[in-house]
């Protein structure tokens, strides 16, 4: 019987999934461009693509670039968001109800919408960061323009991410902090504890799952990210110098139409990706398998 | 006393702050969509249009092609959620009610998926689809969707059906119902609420899609709304009009928000494996 009920969705995973995979590494063998795609017909070269994506430059700073950008924002995301979980427990209960319905608008913002957003903000001509901070006194940030270093670029980047990530990784830690219980923490206070031992040996214990999936998540979205870089920094101004991983398989394999070595790249990519999920499905199988 | 009331004090100016900080980006969309020409063109912002104007609206819900790539992207959502909703609801029932050998794997393969990063599909995917004929055309498009929609939709309704207890169904199976009698009125109704969210998610993924749409839909008179939307920046030349873009923007943000509010929970619950109880 569960086989039955399961056989729809093996079926079409094998078929829309399944293939694909097994054509990506078809296709990492083989020369593959635009003429054998209008063939339909590759020509087996053994791991020549993976060779000479190996022997590439770009692809080794395009990786190690790919995951300090990563480790960045994940950084960032996770420490401002345990910050914000914290404050929720802190603020009267009018704030906190603003506070997380602002957060929820935030994360329900579509991320294309917020490129948008973004890219108005921060425009050299008219955009309102330059205002804000040329009013701030942070210098004169008449017409500056934020997108002409890869450093700026992947840094409003980065700020865009977080921005968007935040609300996930605070509302989750919120609910978490929620479970921790009051009586143990004022015990403690009341024992005299430091609030930061409290924190440490009370709240900690009960959050650590979470912040442990949340943390592996941000991992895993931040280092495929490509819709966000691509359209923020705009597709005329990717240059080998500002690529990040999604962006360097874009560019590689469908942009040049050099299908053959993009699979290959792509293969990289979810093998670094499957290196890094393990956390995350081991503790998801964990508790998939147990209830 | 007096200390710890100043000190909440000093945490709600904090916690106001930083809602301003968030919020104001979206502020700024929805400020921008009301506010002429010249306002939005200045160096020196105006934060509240005082005479608010709907003429970007209007530009934006007349500008060629709007009203095609949301009948598109609706055509993309109901296919796409009418198929995997049967499909994934099947398989969360036996993933929740049965143990069964390679049940472990099923779940690792429903996990795994969910967390390959969809650019590294697009090689194989657009060379697939160009094969078969489907890119360039809507069917392309719901392929790929459907199967990134439905590893989420397993899961989810998986959350809902563990929650019903046992006794339920066994009670209805002594009242002589047979096991599908005893589904139908028993577990349907409950996990009605769950079909609903799964739904929604589904609606809210290919909405808000880009990789794919951009790569598998060509012409302007096939693509999904969000491609209409960074065409929009694409095909100004010159001066942008900002105006019209945040009206377009807010435009596309409001159907997403509003059902995003229906499920916020639910994702949250998902994606965490209920170790969070929302």
């Amino acid at each position: 019987m569960p086989f039955l009920l399961i056989l729809p969705v093996v079926a079409v995973m094998g078929a829309i999934l399944g293939y694909p995979i097994y054509y990506l590494i078809r296709l990492s063998l083989q020369q593959y461009g635009l003429d054998e795609l209008l063939a339909h017909h590759g020509k087996y070269v053994g791991l020549d693509n993976f060779s000479s994506v190996l022997h590439d430059p770009i692809f080794w700073h395009t990786l190690v670039r790919s995951l300090i950008f990563t480790a960045a924002n994940v950084g960032l995301t996770m420490v401002l968001g345990t910050l914000i979980a914290l404050l929720l427990v802190r603020l009267s209960t009018w704030v906190r109800l603003l506070l997380t319905a602002g957060l929820v608008l935030v994360w329900a913002m579509p991320p294309v919408v917020a490129v948008q957003v973004w890219s108005w903000m921060t425009n050299s001509d008219n955009g309102v960061l330059n205002y804000v901070l040329t009013e701030l006194h942070f210098g004169n940030f008449f017409q500056h323009d934020w997108y002409t270093t890869p450093f700026w670029q992947l840094t409003m980047v980065t700020s865009l991410i977080v921005w968007e990530g935040l609300p996930f990784v605070a509302i989750t830690l919120y609910a978490a902090l929620s479970q921790v219980p009051h009586e143990l923490v004022e015990a403690a206070e009341i024992d005299g504890a430091r609030s930061w031992r409290v924190f440490k040996d009370v709240t900690m214990p009960v959050i650590t799952p979470v912040l442990l999936i949340l943390t592996s998540l941000s991992i895993l979205w931040d280092f495929g990210v490509f819709t966000q870089p691509f359209l923020l920094i705009g597709a005329g101004h990717l240059i080998p110098s500002n690529y990040l991983m999604g962006i360097y398989v874009y560019e590689k394999g469908y942009a040049l139409t050099d299908f053959g070595v993009g699979a290959a790249i792509s293969i990289l990519m979810l093998g670094i990706v499957a290196i890094l999920s393990i956390v995350y499905v081991r503790r998801m199988l964990k508790v998939g398998v147990e209830e | 006393m007096n200390r710890r009331l100043s000190r909440k004090l000093g945490w709600n100016v904090v916690g106001l702050l930083v809602f301003v900080f968030m919020v104001f980006p979206v502020f700024w969309m929805v400020s921008t969509a009301f506010k002429t020409e010249d306002q939005s063109n200045s160096f020196n912002p105006t934060w509240v249009p005082s005479h608010p104007t709907l003429a970007h609206f209007r530009a934006a819900l007349h500008r060629q092609y709007f009203w095609t790539d949301v009948k598109n992207t609706m055509i993309i959502v109901l296919v796409t959620v009418g198929i995997s909703l049967v499909a994934a609801f099947l398989a969360a029932l036996a993933l929740a009610k049965y143990r069964f050998a390679g049940r472990a794997m099923f779940i690792v393969l429903v996990i795994g998926i969910q967390m390959l990063p969809p650019i590294g599909l697009v090689i194989p995917l657009y060379v697939l689809l160009g094969r078969y004929g489907q890119v360039n055309t809507l069917t392309g498009v719901i392929l790929v969707y459907f199967t990134f929609a439905l590893p989420f939709a397993v899961w989810v309704l998986r959350g809902f059906l563990i929650g019903i207890p046992k006794e339920l169904e066994e009670a209805a199976m002594v009242d002589g119902s047979t096991r599908l009698g005893a589904f139908l009125r028993i577990l349907l109704p409950l996990v009605a609420p769950g079909l609903v969210a799964t739904s929604i998610f589904a609606f809210i993924t290919v909405w808000n899609e880009y990789i794919f749409a951009s790569i598998i839909l060509h012409d302007n008179s096939k693509q999904t709304i969000t491609l209409w939307l960074t065409n929009f920046l694409g095909g100004s030349i010159g001066g942008v009009d900002w105006g019209a873009v945040m009206a377009a923007s807010t435009l596309i943000a409001i159907p997403v928000i509003i059902f995003f509010l229906l499920v916020q929970r639910r994702i949250a619950f998902g994606l965490t494996a209920g170790a969070v109880k929302a």
